[in-house]
């Protein structure tokens, strides 16, 4: 307002204390989106004695000791870390081969293969569940491990497509005729050549799909039989309370995660 | 053999597509037209009258998804806008910093994000019941099991979907666009009205779109925090299907949600064109 009078540098008078509000204000949504992770931290190391793990009891390490002494929650993450391990290692491979498809070549049907990778993307992780479902019921196949594999892939093929057909589209196509006229086969151009340098956008895609199956409650809901996850425990264990194990189990992933995001970065800034 | 190459490389994709994505999308269909009971089995009738009986009897919950939907992404907007505004404009060499910060929450596992604010927000947990030991709520002031804490979890756990897009959107907007307005004697108000605005608008059409369809069709935040009188659609769907093993009204309920969401959701795409929400989604 003081720039109505002041001329020429109200600009910088008028963003000011405007930037130094929004700049408190960024860090206060910054603060909300951790309040609930330092809660979960917190209460992973309360030394509760009654049922409810909601009030503070005093500091322990316990549950870090105790990590793998509910047998039913053990299975469980150890279910969802192989069902990630391998769902992601189908994602990465078929969906590396579309990207590069989508990002390189010509073919009939591209147009309703993007289409199918936006629906992908887009389609509601609850229908795609209950429609999962839908199928498996008429088919009369049974629900397990493998039907979660599935439906796991399903939804994190279109993330690897995308962020592998970003990184397809910017690189320079000459580098792949020069290793060809240099006799390198195909096979061998695309080993030495392309894959190097797609690496970070698969790798990317590759964290991320993990992250996404890890993550998953809805679709596997669905489709899990009797198979149950480290989501599925922790839902189905409102009720009864959640036992301090798990937030130390959520604790250690998150810190292993925010390891490898950091060393991620680290690396990239490196290379560049 | 060259001519090939792209279509073994798409075949795998167009396979799993198929079979899990679209054939799914059929069987569905199909099942929401059969009628008959989770006992005897179900047969196919093409009776169309599930979808009817479906929405009479649940009409409520299908609303209330699409108004604490809606609701939680005004939100989303009205909070995450300044936010990515402020990173994006004047984050300087710290804006990958501002970024990892808002996307914390990503490597806790969602469902135990909202268990924490189910911690957080109890009736007589560190918050509420501490300001209730010192008189200063009600003893008997709860938020759990209200409609604000349902949407209120969802703008939390869908909030970084709604700021990303739009920081993307508004870090390609250059400076000096800006400088020429305010040099053209524009306000500050004015050159964000008539500048910034519309240049991120395809940020926040993105966002609206990454959050509006998860958070309508979202059970855990109302399982979780909404006790029983915040029922959303998703969590009727789940019953019907997994509890109740009533394929037909939990198909034709999924369809009718999906049919809502994606008119509006290729709306959007259409005005936007696809390349652009792919790359929101992507990023």
């Amino acid at each position: 307002m003081r720039g109505v009078l002041g001329g020429g540098d109200r600009v910088v008078h008028g963003g000011r204390l405007g930037d130094r509000v929004l700049h408190a204000y960024t860090w206060l949504v910054i603060l909300w989106l951790a309040s609930p992770i330092a809660v979960m931290i917190l209460f992973g190391f309360n030394d509760k004695q009654s049922k409810s793990n909601t009030t503070w009891q005093g500091f322990t390490l316990r549950w870090y000791a105790e990590l793998l002494d509910i047998s039913d929650l053990t299975v469980a993450l150890r279910n969802s870390l192989v069902i990630a391990a391998v769902s992601t290692l189908v994602t990465v491979v078929v969906g590396t081969m579309l990207g590069l498809a989508l990002g390189r070549h010509r073919f009939r049907g591209k147009g309703v293969t993007t289409f199918l990778v936006f629906a992908a993307i887009s389609t509601p992780e609850l229908v795609m569940g209950a429609s999962l479902l839908s199928l498996f019921v008429s088919g009369n196949v049974p629900r397990d491990a493998n039907t979660v594999i599935v439906a796991h892939v399903l939804f994190s093929l279109s993330f690897v497509v995308v962020t592998v057909r970003a990184r397809v589209v910017g690189l320079d196509p000459s580098l792949e005729e020069a290793a060809r006229d240099l006799g390198a086969s195909a096979w061998g151009t695309f080993r030495q050549v392309t894959l190097p340098s797609i690496m970070p956008g698969v790798m990317a895609g590759a964290m991320l799909s993990f992250a996404l199956s890890v993550d998953d409650y809805v679709v596997t809901s669905f489709v899990n039989g009797s198979t149950v996850t480290f989501p599925l425990w922790i839902v189905g264990a409102v009720k009864t309370g959640i036992p301090p194990q798990v937030n130390v189990m959520g604790t250690l992933i998150f810190g292993i995660g925010v390891l490898i995001a950091i060393g991620n970065a680290v690396a990239g800034r490196r290379r560049t | 053999m060259r001519r090939l190459t792209p279509y073994l490389l798409v075949l795998p994709s167009w396979m799993w597509l198929g079979v899990f994505l679209v054939v799914p999308m059929a069987a569905m269909a199909s099942v929401s037209l059969q009628t008959g009971n989770a006992i005897d089995g179900y047969a196919m009738t093409f009776s169309v009258s599930t979808y009817g009986d479906a929405l009479g009897r649940y009409s409520t919950q299908l609303a209330r998804s699409l108004v604490y939907g809606g609701l939680a992404t005004v939100l989303m907007l009205v909070i995450g806008y300044p936010a990515a505004y402020w990173i994006a404009f004047k984050g300087g060499r710290r804006k990958s910093m501002y970024l990892f910060l808002l996307l914390l929450p990503f490597f806790v596992s969602f469902v135990l994000r909202t268990i924490s604010w189910n911690f957080l927000l109890s009736d007589n947990g560190i918050l509420f019941g501490t300001l209730k030991d010192w008189g200063l709520l009600p003893a008997d002031f709860h938020v759990l099991a209200t409609a604000a804490a349902v949407v209120g979890g969802l703008t939390y756990n869908f909030l970084p979907f709604m700021i990303l897009p739009i920081y993307v959107a508004l870090e390609r907007v250059d400076p000096r666009v800006v400088e020429a307005a305010q040099d053209l004697y524009a306000t500050r108000a004015a050159a964000f009205r008539r500048v910034v605005l519309p240049l991120s608008l395809p940020g926040v059409f993105a966002g609206v779109l990454m959050t509006f369809v998860p958070a309508t069709a979202d059970p855990i935040n109302a399982a979780i925090l909404g006790g029983t009188s915040n029922t959303m659609i998703g969590n009727i769907i789940q019953t019907e299907y997994l509890t109740n093993l009533n394929y037909p009204t939990a198909s034709a309920l999924s369809f009718t949600l999906m049919a809502v969401l994606l008119v509006g959701i290729f709306g959007y795409a259409r005005a936007l064109g696809t390349e652009n929400v792919l790359q929101a989604a992507a990023r």
